[in-house]
C-alpha cells in the first residue's frame, strides 16, 4: 500500500486510548450540556419564552376616549373636545449621549420654530414635575411636522406625535368654577389603588365637575395592537386586534345658561372680587353659579407660562381658581338676622308683635353695639326690623339667647357651619361660633383667653363676629325658609347621557333634613324680608322697588377687618312662595345695597325674563311683546351698570 | 473479515470477480454514518433556508437556498475526491499547505474585501472565498504533519512552544482580520491536535493556567486599567452573555431573541407562526443563529434531530481517530473532531444564551460557502482516514 511501516507511528498504545476516552467523554458532556439547555428552554420554560415573543412582536397603542361632553340644562355645550397633535418626548428613550440628545433636540427646535433653550427648558420642568413620564414639548403641531417625523423616524429616537384629546371651552371662562379643568394624571397618582387602571398621559378631572363626575366623563381608552418587527415597522396585515375607545358620557348641569352668563357679567361688571349663587329652593338644583375674578380653562390645555402661573397659583388675594361661591369665608352681616329671627320667634324668645324700642345703640356689660350709622329706629317689630334692617331688635334677640344655643342650632340646622353636601370639589364648612367652640379654644389658650359671652352672640346675631359663611350656606338657610323647611341637597349634575343622548343617570339627591318652621313664623320674616326690598323704607328698596316681580331680599354688610365691609345679598323670589334663592356678595363691596343688590337684579330680570317670555307664548300674546319685554330687561341691566358707574 | 479467511482468496469477498459499482466507486470503504450525518445535515440546512429566507432577497425567493445546494453538492463531490485521496499525502505537503494557509489569510489583508468592519474573505466571480475557513482544515493537515514530523526532535518542552507557535501563527492573523470566532477555532485545533500527539499532560495544565490569566487580562484586568486590548463590541459580545439582560439594545439584546427565539418553539415548533425569526428579532438568522430559526420553528424535535445528527458526526469521527492505521490519521481525525465539537458547542451554546457571541457559523447548517465546502473537505478527509484504515486492515488479512 502507499505507506511505509515507519508511518504507522506509536499506533494506539494504552495512553492515547485514554486520551481519546477522555476526548470522548468531553464530547459526550458538552453535548449533554446542550441537550439540556435546549430541553430547559423549549420544555421547561417554553410557555414563558413564548409569551415574551408575542409581547416582543405586538405593540400596543392606547387609543385614548374623547371626555364626554358637559352642557347646560339647556343643552348647549360648555365643554367639548378638539383633537390636537402634541409633539411628545419619551425621556428614557432619547439617546443617552448627551451630544447626540442635543443634537435630535436641535433638531425638533428647528422643525417647531421654537430655540433649543426653550425645548431644554419645557424638558427640564416637565421632568422634574413628573419624572419618567413622555413629556409634551409642543401642543398642536402641523400635519407636516407628522409626516417629516414618520418619515425620518430613526433620526428622531424617543418622539413621538400623539392624536390626543384636548378640552375646548367654546365660551371662554363660563362657569369655569363649576366645570373645573382637567389634567394629566401624575405619577403619584398612578400608584393610588383608585387610579391602577389608569395610565401616564391619560386626563382627570381636577376641580369642578371635571373631577367629581370624572368617572361618567372619562370613558375607556381603546387599544389597537399591532404586530411589528424587530425595527418596530408594521409587519403588512399585521393589525391584530382592536378595540375601539369608548367615548365618556356626557353631563348635562343645572346651570341656566342666562342666568349664568348675567351671574358672571354682573360679577365683573362690578369688578370686586365676589361670588353669586342661584339655586331652585325646592330640587336644590343650581342655576347659576360665579365667582370673581375667574379663568379661562384653556389655560390647563397647554403647558402654563411663567405668567400665568403666577396669576393662576401666586395670587393669594385675587385667587382666581377659588370659588368663591362654595369656599369663600365671609361673615355674613344682616342676611344672617333671618336665622336669628327664626331661632327666637320658634323658641318664644320673641313673638312677631312684641314692639322693642330702637334708639340706634344696646349697651350691655359696658359694651355698646350701634346700628350702621348709628340711626335710630324707633318702636320696631319684626317685620319692620328686617325692613329697616334695626341691628338694636336683634342685638336685643342675641342678647336673650346668648347662654341657651337657640341661635346655633337654628343656624346649624339650616347648614350655617356645616358641609353643604354639594358635588363639587372644595366646599368650605365655616364656622358657626357657639358658646362650647369659644370656651374650648380658650381652655387650649386660644382666643385671647375671652370666654364666650353675651356679646359674641350679640355679634352673631347681626352676622358679625366670628361666623364664617359663604354665598351657598347662606343660599341654603334662605332656600328653608323659603320652601318652608327642607333643607334640600345643593348639586350641579343634572343628569348623565350617553354619546347617542339617551339618559343614563339622572340627579335628583333627595334634601339632607327637614326642619319644623312654623308657617306663621316663615310669613312673617317672609314679609319682613319682602318690606325690606321692596316697601317704602326698605335697605333695598331702591334697587327692587319698581321690580316687577315680587321678591323678598335682605342686604348685608359685615366688617371682616382688615378689609373694607363685605356686602352681601340674598333674596327669595318669587314674594310669598319662592321658587328660587340668589345670594350675592363682594369682598370689600360695602352696603349690601350699593353692589350685592344690583348684581343680584340683574341676575333676577335674567331669571324672570325667559320665565316671562315663556309665559306670555303660553299666553299667545304677540312676540313682539315679548321682544319688548325682553328689550326692557336689557335696559335695565344698563341702568344698572350705570348706577355702579 | 471472517469472509476473507473463509474465501482464501488473493482478493477477498468486496473484490470478488467483478467489482461492483459500489466497489469501483470505494463507497464500502466509506463510513456511512458519517456521509449520512453531513448530508442531513445540509439537506436540513436547505431545508430551512428555503423556508425561512425566502423574503430576504426581493424577487429571489430562492437566493440563500439555492446558493446553499450548489455549496453542499461541491461539497459532496470534494468530500468524495478527497475520501479517495489518501491523507497521507498531506503530511508530505506539510510545509506547502502551512505556507499556503498563512499566505491565503495574508492576502485578505490586501485583496479582501471589507464586511461589517472585518476583512476575511475575496471576492470571487461566483462567491466570496474566505480562506480562514478552508484553513481550518488546512491548519490540522499541516500541524498534524509537524507534530509527527518533529516527535523525536528537541525536548518535549520545545516541541510544545514549537506547536503552540505554528498554530498560534495563523490564528493570530486571523484574529487581526478580526476574526475572533475563526481565530478560538484555530486555537483549538490547535490544542486538539497537540493532544492527541500526546503533549504531556503538565504542559496543558500550564497553557490552561496561561489561558486563565489570559482571559481574566483581557476581559477584566484590561479594560480596568483602561488600556482596551480588545474592541469594544468584542468586549461587549464576549460578556455580554453573562448578563444578558444588562443591556438589552445591542450585544445581550441578541442573545436574548435567541434565546426567547428557541424557548417559544417549544415542544413542536412554531412553524411559520415563529415570528422572532421571521421579524428579524433574531439577527443573522442564515448564517450565526439558523439553529436559533430551527429551534424556534421546529421547537424540541427539530432542534434535538439537529444536535443528534451533530452528535452522530462527531460521534463517527471520534471513532475514525480509533480506527486509524497511523498516528497522522488520528492527529488529523482528532483535529477535524475537535474543530467540529468547537464549533457546534459555541454556535449552539450561543444561540442557547450559555455561550458568548463569537460568530462562529454553525457547521454545515449555517448559510456560506466557505464554511459548507471547507467542512465537507473535512469530512472527505476524515473518509479518507476510514478508508485507509480499511484498505490497510483489509491488505493486512489478504497478506
Amino acid at each position: 500500500m502507499y505507506l511505509s511501516n515507519d508511518d504507522r507511528g506509536p499506533g494506539m498504545n494504552s495512553s492515547m486510548a485514554l486520551r481519546i476516552g477522555i476526548f470522548g467523554g468531553f464530547a459526550l458532556v458538552l453535548f449533554g450540556i446542550l441537550f439540556f439547555r435546549l430541553w430547559f428552554l423549549q420544555i421547561l420554560n417554553g410557555e414563558e419564552y413564548l409569551a415574551d415573543a408575542n409581547s416582543n412582536r405586538t405593540r400596543e397603542f392606547r387609543v385614548t376616549a374623547p371626555r364626554g361632553e358637559i352642557l347646560d340644562r339647556e343643552g348647549n355645550v360648555i365643554v367639548a373636545n378638539r383633537t390636537s397633535l402634541a409633539l411628545q418626548a419619551n425621556p428614557a428613550k432619547l439617546p443617552a449621549d448627551e451630544a447626540e440628545k442635543r443634537a435630535e433636540l436641535a433638531a425638533l427646535a428647528k422643525l417647531t420654530h421654537t430655540s433649543l433653550k426653550q425645548l431644554r427648558r419645557t424638558l427640564h420642568e416637565e421632568l422634574s414635575k413628573a419624572p419618567g413620564l413622555p413629556v409634551t414639548l409642543r401642543q398642536d403641531v402641523g400635519n407636516y411636522l407628522v409626516y417629516y417625523l414618520e418619515e425620518n423616524k430613526g433620526k428622531f429616537p424617543g418622539v413621538d406625535v400623539e392624536r390626543v384629546f384636548v378640552r375646548r371651552y367654546p365660551h371662554e371662562s363660563l362657569a369655569a368654577h363649576i366645570v373645573g379643568y382637567t389634567s394629566e394624571v401624575t405619577e403619584e397618582q398612578l400608584e393610588e389603588p383608585e387610579y391602577k387602571h389608569l395610565e401616564p398621559g391619560d386626563m382627570l378631572g381636577v376641580d369642578g365637575v371635571e373631577d367629581t363626575y370624572d368617572r361618567y366623563l372619562r370613558g375607556a381608552p381603546g387599544v389597537t395592537r399591532i404586530q411589528v418587527d424587530a425595527f418596530g415597522q408594521p409587519t403588512p396585515g399585521g393589525k391584530l386586534v382592536s378595540q375601539k375607545p369608548v367615548p365618556g358620557n356626557n353631563l348635562q348641569l343645572t346651570i341656566d345658561p342666562d342666568v349664568q352668563s348675567a351671574g358672571e357679567g354682573a360679577l365683573s361688571s362690578i369688578g370686586l372680587r365676589g361670588a353669586f349663587i342661584t339655586m331652585d329652593v325646592h330640587s336644590g338644583e343650581i342655576i347659576g353659579m360665579g365667582s370673581f375674578p375667574t379663568f379661562d380653562p384653556d389655560v390647563f390645555t397647554h403647558p402654563m407660562t411663567q405668567a400665568e402661573v403666577d396669576r393662576l397659583y401666586r395670587d393669594e388675594i385675587l385667587a382666581p381658581l377659588t370659588n368663591r361661591a362654595i369656599a369663600g369665608l365671609y361673615p355674613a352681616g344682616s342676611t344672617f338676622k333671618i336665622l336669628t329671627a327664626l331661632a327666637a320667634l320658634e323658641n318664644g324668645e320673641v313673638t312677631p308683635d312684641e314692639v322693642i324700642e330702637d334708639p340706634g345703640s344696646f349697651t350691655v356689660g359696658g359694651q355698646t353695639f350701634t346700628n350702621a350709622g348709628e340711626a335710630a329706629n324707633g318702636s320696631v317689630e319684626l317685620v319692620r326690623a328686617l325692613e329697616v334692617s334695626s341691628d338694636v331688635y336683634f342685638y336685643i334677640l342675641g342678647f336673650r339667647m346668648w347662654e341657651k344655643g337657640f341661635l346655633q342650632r337654628w343656624a346649624h340646622n339650616l347648614g350655617i357651619g356645616r358641609d353643604p353636601g354639594i358635588d363639587l370639589p372644595g366646599a368650605a364648612k365655616g364656622l358657626l361660633p357657639t358658646q362650647q367652640w369659644r370656651n374650648r379654644l380658650v381652655a387650649e389658650g386660644g382666643a385671647e383667653g375671652r370666654r364666650w359671652s353675651a356679646g359674641d352672640n350679640i355679634q352673631l346675631a347681626t352676622g358679625q363676629g366670628d361666623l364664617q359663611t359663604n354665598p351657598l350656606q347662606m343660599a341654603l338657610a334662605y332656600a328653608t325658609l323659603g320652601n318652608g323647611g327642607t333643607v334640600v341637597t345643593p348639586h350641579v349634575g343634572m343628569e348623565i347621557d350617553d354619546a347617542y343622548g339617551r339618559v343614563i343617570k339622572e340627579f335628583a339627591p333627595p334634601p339632607q333634613r327637614k326642619v319644623r318652621i312654623d308657617p306663621g313664623f316663615r310669613s312673617e320674616i317672609m314679609e319682613g324680608l319682602h318690606d325690606a326690598a321692596q316697601g317704602g323704607a326698605g335697605t333695598s328698596y331702591d334697587v327692587f322697588g319698581d321690580f316687577p316681580i315680587e321678591v323678598a331680599g335682605k342686604t348685608g354688610t359685615a366688617q371682616r377687618p382688615p378689609y373694607e365691609d363685605q356686602s352681601w345679598y340674598a333674596v327669595l323670589a318669587p314674594y310669598p312662595e319662592p321658587e328660587i334663592v340668589t345670594v350675592v356678595t363682594f369682598e370689600e363691596g360695602g352696603f349690601g345695597a350699593d353692589t350685592a343688590a344690583p348684581a343680584a337684579k340683574s341676575i333676577l330680570e335674567a331669571y324672570f325674563a325667559k320665565q316671562l317670555a315663556a309665559d306670555e307664548d303660553e299666553e299667545e300674546e304677540g312676540s313682539a311683546e315679548a321682544e319688548a319685554a325682553g328689550l326692557e330687561g336689557e335696559e335695565e341691566v344698563e341702568a344698572v351698570e350705570e348706577a355702579v358707574e | 473479515m471472517n469472509v476473507a479467511t473463509r474465501t482464501r482468496r488473493a482478493r477477498p469477498e468486496p473484490f470478488s470477480m467483478r467489482p461492483g459499482i459500489a466497489e469501483r466507486l470505494s463507497l464500502p470503504y466509506m463510513d456511512g454514518g458519517l456521509a449520512f450525518a453531513a448530508a442531513g445535515l445540509a439537506l436540513a440546512s436547505i431545508f430551512v433556508l428555503a423556508q425561512t429566507t425566502s423574503h430576504d432577497v426581493p424577487g429571489d425567493p430562492g437566493y440563500y437556498s439555492d446558493r446553499q445546494t450548489i455549496y453542499a453538492l461541491l461539497g459532496i463531490v470534494g468530500m468524495y475526491v478527497l475520501a479517495r485521496v489518501d491523507y497521507s499525502r498531506f503530511r508530505e505537503l506539510r510545509v506547502g499547505i502551512y505556507t499556503f494557509l498563512c499566505v491565503s489569510i495574508s492576502l485578505v489583508f490586501f485583496f479582501g474585501f471589507a464586511a461589517r468592519g472585518s476583512r476575511r474573505a475575496f471576492d470571487l466571480p461566483f462567491f466570496s472565498f474566505q480562506p480562514s475557513e478552508l484553513g481550518k482544515l488546512l491548519l490540522v493537515l499541516a500541524l498534524a504533519g509537524f507534530v509527527i514530523d518533529g516527535a523525536r526532535r528537541g525536548s518535549a518542552r520545545q516541541r510544545t512552544v514549537r506547536y503552540l507557535c505554528l498554530g498560534l501563527a495563523p490564528a493570530a492573523l486571523v484574529f487581526l482580520q478580526p476574526d475572533l470566532g475563526t481565530a478560538l477555532v484555530f486555537g483549538a485545533i490547535t490544542l486538539a491536535v497537540m493532544y492527541v500527539g500526546g503533549v504531556p499532560w503538565t504542559h496543558f495544565a500550564v497553557i490552561g493556567a496561561t489561558l486563565v490569566s489570559l482571559i481574566a487580562l483581557v476581559l477584566v484586568i484590561a479594560p480596568a486599567a483602561n488600556v482596551p486590548l480588545l474592541k469594544s463590541y468584542q468586549q461587549e459580545r464576549l460578556t455580554s452573555f453573562l448578563d444578558p439582560s444588562a443591556d438589552p439594545s445591542d450585544a445581550g439584546y441578541q442573545q436574548n431573541q435567541a434565546k426567547t427565539a428557541i424557548g417559544a418553539g417549544e415542544t413542536t415548533g412554531r412553524g411559520d407562526r415563529a415570528t422572532q425569526t421571521r421579524l428579524d428579532f433574531v439577527p443573522e438568522r442564515h448564517t450565526d443563529f439558523i439553529f436559533a430559526v430551527i429551534g424556534e420553528r421546529y421547537g424540541f424535535m427539530g432542534a434535538a434531530l439537529v444536535l443528534s445528527l451533530y452528535a452522530l458526526l462527531i460521534w463517527r469521527a471520534l471513532r475514525i481517530v480509533t480506527l486509524s492505521k497511523n498516528s497522522y490519521g488520528m492527529l488529523v481525525a482528532g483535529g477535524i473532531a475537535a474543530m467540529l465539537l468547537f464549533q457546534v458547542f459555541v454556535n449552539v451554546g450561543m444561540n442557547l444564551g450559555i455561550m458568548p457571541i463569537t460568530g462562529i457559523p454553525l457547521p454545515l447548517m449555517s448559510y456560506g460557502g466557505s464554511s459548507v465546502l471547507a467542512t465537507f473537505l473535512a469530512v472527505g478527509v476524515l473518509q479518507s482516514v476510514h478508508m485507509q484504515a480499511r484498505l490497510s486492515q483489509k491488505g493486512r488479512f489478504a497478506g
